[in-house]
């Protein structure tokens, strides 16, 4: 059914179509309309059975969710930023005992300083925790993406994160197609757990490990998520068979064929990039964008096949590994092993700062002619930058650095060039 | 009880078996018995969180007819029962971290509320106990703790309080009491040992959360503390039970002594033991034999500091008046009770 709606109420609508047992709220901008839709829903008798747990916090959001999962149960909840942070012990724990759990996390910038809008770092922190990470590019996607991911999950035994930008796609107004319930039992079978606590059969789960065992058990893990690599393309193709529309997938292109350049990305500025290569290519300009949909596992061979016959790679993540640079350009350059291509990174979009076309086509044109920074930051206001290091070389107590930076700006915070 | 009773076991004030009803007495060993943390374990000799958690699981398999779950926080209990692939229990059983044992207990009742909606019952006959020692209970895990009571989550939780961090070697937590020495907690200075004024007292903060039942109980009264687990098991809601395991390692006292030891922290009036029902105390157990609390310090050596030329007996006085004020609390002494 075709619906006019925000990205969160269509998630939340898309979750109860999976028919969850347990739902744990903890409220987080900018995830917080998605629990809210999902509490409607049962609290009006929609969703039922089903358990709608109001959690004193996001570790007990996840703790319970694995009390569930452990117990049978198709267990569901979503975060955002500190929260998962908060969360993160957790987190591990329960791809650790191979729960099926799915999580939603409406990406968004970690502080200090404090800040609610739209980047990856919450998401890429917790890359290594075992978790599957699929990347929505549109509110549709991300709507459909969450169908396949309990498929996903429970047929792996290994919990998913279904990562959507914050704000942009979270609290955006689309036009979605809503599947009907039946359209979805039939994709979707009943949870068959793996492992149960049930008095019938006692188990013990999560017994502790010695050395004797532990890389064997971190490596069944890797072996898991390795073979997502197949899964993950059956599971869409099945999606696309049955409700007409490609979601998901390893990687996906977008003019790529010919491309000479070729622009790598997650999420919803793969829809920017797209205008600005349309904009490019009419121009005669020989550029495509990948994006990347499945991050962990990391498609390696699918990454690489779409960008060996390129002259240059610029990754453009909304993410930054402090001292070091990119953290998405990391994973495409060692799928590009051996290749002699030209690779930038540019971080851009951090805490919410708009990605333009205009800046990214600026960008582009740099790359293009090869005189682009190895690392760049995408409308990096140079001005505030030098003036603080100005200050704090002249001055050991220079202040509070955010404060600041925000003095020097100005009342104008959110900038647009 | 059939008759009045007129003896008691010489030195404990236990009831002897031959003077109770036959559902009344102890059965040290039968072929009937669960044993739901059965014997293997690798708990040192005298452990008093090994008898307490044995005796608290069987009572409550009992009385669930074996429909049992278990959630354990990470610690010593966690430790010795499991070393895979051996493991003690005998039910149905998790580990998943340290300081949410409540809430992912909260999820399996969850789980076990819809799985039995949808097999069209008003709710499970399948039911769910969270356990972990004192640092699982009332330091990393409280705020899990809290949040399970708070929403009467259909949860037993039960504390086995050895009133330190026994498992990484001794350190202080909330529980520790004052004066005690720990890793943390030096027996070195002018006032060695914890310090007063410090801790948390759960019972009392579980209390607060008004939840239907809550009790404390000590291992070295055993039918007190198996009919607080039947008594809580017939309950539905957030219910909590906190019981004093002496911990031999830990106390540095002797292993032969983990029962004596419980018994004199409550009728020294250190440890009272009470049952509560919707924040009201609703009963207590009395001191039969009141006794100093020297009586109970001396036998360990975390409080050695306290006594001998050297000793504290400053800290000794307020110790006692902690005691003291216990009793005035919970009315634990009869009219009879000689001080």
């Amino acid at each position: 059914m075709l619906k006019q709606t925000e990205g969160s109420h269509a998630v939340a609508e898309a979750v109860a179509l999976c028919r969850p047992d347990v739902i744990c709220a903890y409220p987080i901008s900018p995830q917080t309309h998605i629990v809210e839709g999902l509490g409607e829903l049962v609290k009006d008798g929609t969703l039922a059975p089903c358990e709608f747990i109001n959690v004193e916090s996001e570790f007990a959001a996840m703790s319970v969710a694995i009390g569930a999962s452990a117990a049978g149960a198709r267990a569901y909840t979503a975060t955002a930023s500190q929260g998962l942070l908060f969360m993160a012990e957790a987190v591990y724990n329960a791809s650790g005992l191979g729960l099926p759990i799915v999580m939603t996390v409406a990406n968004r910038a970690i502080g200090a300083p404090i800040n609610i809008w739209n980047d990856h770092s919450d998401s890429m922190s917790q890359r290594d925790s075992g978790w599957l990470q699929l990347f929505a590019e549109t509110n549709q996607e991300a709507l459909d993406l969450h169908i396949q991911a309990f498929r996903l999950a429970e047929e792996l035994s290994m919990p998913v994160m279904v990562c959507m930008d914050g704000f942009i796609l979270t609290h955006a107004y689309e036009r979605v197609d809503i599947p009907e319930q039946a359209e979805v039992d039939a994709f979707l079978p009943p949870y068959e757990p793996r492992q149960v606590l049930d008095p019938a059969d006692p188990v013990s789960i999560g017994a502790m490990v010695g050395p004797e065992a532990f890389m064997e058990v971190r490596y069944l893990a890797h072996a898991k998520q390795i073979s997502a690599l197949e899964s993950i393309p059956r599971i869409a193709a099945e999606f696309e068979q049955r409700f007409g529309r490609k979601s998901g997938g390893l990687v996906r292109g977008y003019r790529c064929e010919d491309a000479e350049t070729i622009v790598v990305a997650l999420g919803s500025v793969i829809g920017t990039l797209k205008d600005t290569i349309d904009a490019m290519r009419d121009r005669g300009v020989k550029v495509g964008v990948l994006g990347i949909q499945s991050y962990r596992p990391f498609p390696l061979a699918a990454v690489r096949a779409a960008l060996q016959g390129a002259q240059r790679v610029v990754v453009v993540e909304k993410s930054f590994c402090v001292g070091l640079g990119g953290v998405v350009s990391t994973d495409v350059r060692l799928a590009l092993s051996g290749l002699q291509l030209h690779g930038y990174t540019v971080v851009a979009g951090l805490g919410g700062r708009a990605i333009t076309q205009l800046s990214l086509e600026r960008m582009l044109r740099e790359a293009i002619a090869d005189t682009l920074e190895p690392l760049t930051f995408l409308d990096l206001d140079w001005r505030i930058v030098n003036r603080q290091l100005e200050r704090e070389g002249q001055t050991r107590r220079s202040g509070p650095i955010a404060e600041n930076l925000l003095r020097d700006v100005g009342p104008i915070a959110a900038k647009v060039a | 009880m059939n008759q009045a009773v007129k003896f008691y076991q010489t030195g404990t004030f236990t009831v002897g078996n031959r003077l109770l009803a036959p559902e009344q007495r102890t059965v040290q060993a039968s072929i009937e018995r669960n044993n739901s943390i059965n014997s293997g374990h690798r708990a040192c000799q005298g452990c008093g969180e090994a008898l307490g958690a044995r005796y608290a699981i069987d009572a409550a398999m009992r009385a669930t007819g074996n429909q049992l779950i278990a959630a354990n926080a990470t610690g010593c209990l966690e430790v010795f029962s499991t070393p895979y692939p051996e493991s003690s229990w005998q039910l149905p059983w998790i580990h998943s971290l340290f300081g949410n044992a409540a809430a992912v207990g909260t999820g399996i009742a969850a789980a076990l509320k819809v799985k039995a909606l949808k097999a069209g019952l008003a709710k499970s006959s399948v039911r769910v106990v969270s356990q972990g020692g004192d640092g699982g209970t009332t330091d990393i895990g409280f705020g899990c703790l809290s949040g399970m009571f708070e929403r009467n989550d259909d949860v037993l939780y039960i504390c086995y309080d050895n009133e330190a961090y026994m498992n990484t070697g001794v350190q202080r937590s909330s529980a520790t009491p004052p004066g005690a020495r720990t890793a943390t907690t030096m027996a070195v200075g002018t006032a060695p040992g914890a310090d007063f004024g410090k801790g948390k007292n759960l019972p009392r903060i579980a209390m607060a959360h008004e939840i239907p039942y809550v009790a404390t109980a000590t291992v070295d009264d055993l039918h007190d503390l198996e009919a607080k687990v039947e008594h809580a098991m017939t309950l539905h809601g957030a219910r909590y039970l906190h019981i004093l395991v002496p911990c031999p390692l830990g106390w540095g006292s002797a292993s032969h002594d983990t029962i004596r030891l419980a018994r004199l922290a409550r009728e020294t009036g250190i440890f009272p033991v009470f049952e509560a029902e919707h924040g009201e105390v609703t009963r207590v157990t009395k001191i039969r034999h009141r006794v100093p609390v020297e009586d109970y310090l001396r036998p360990q050596r975390r409080f050695a500091h306290l006594f001998g030329p050297k000793g504290h007996a400053e800290m000794l006085v307020r110790i006692q008046a902690d005691a003291d004020k216990n009793i005035r609390r919970y009315g634990l002494l009869n009219e009879e009770a000689t001080p």
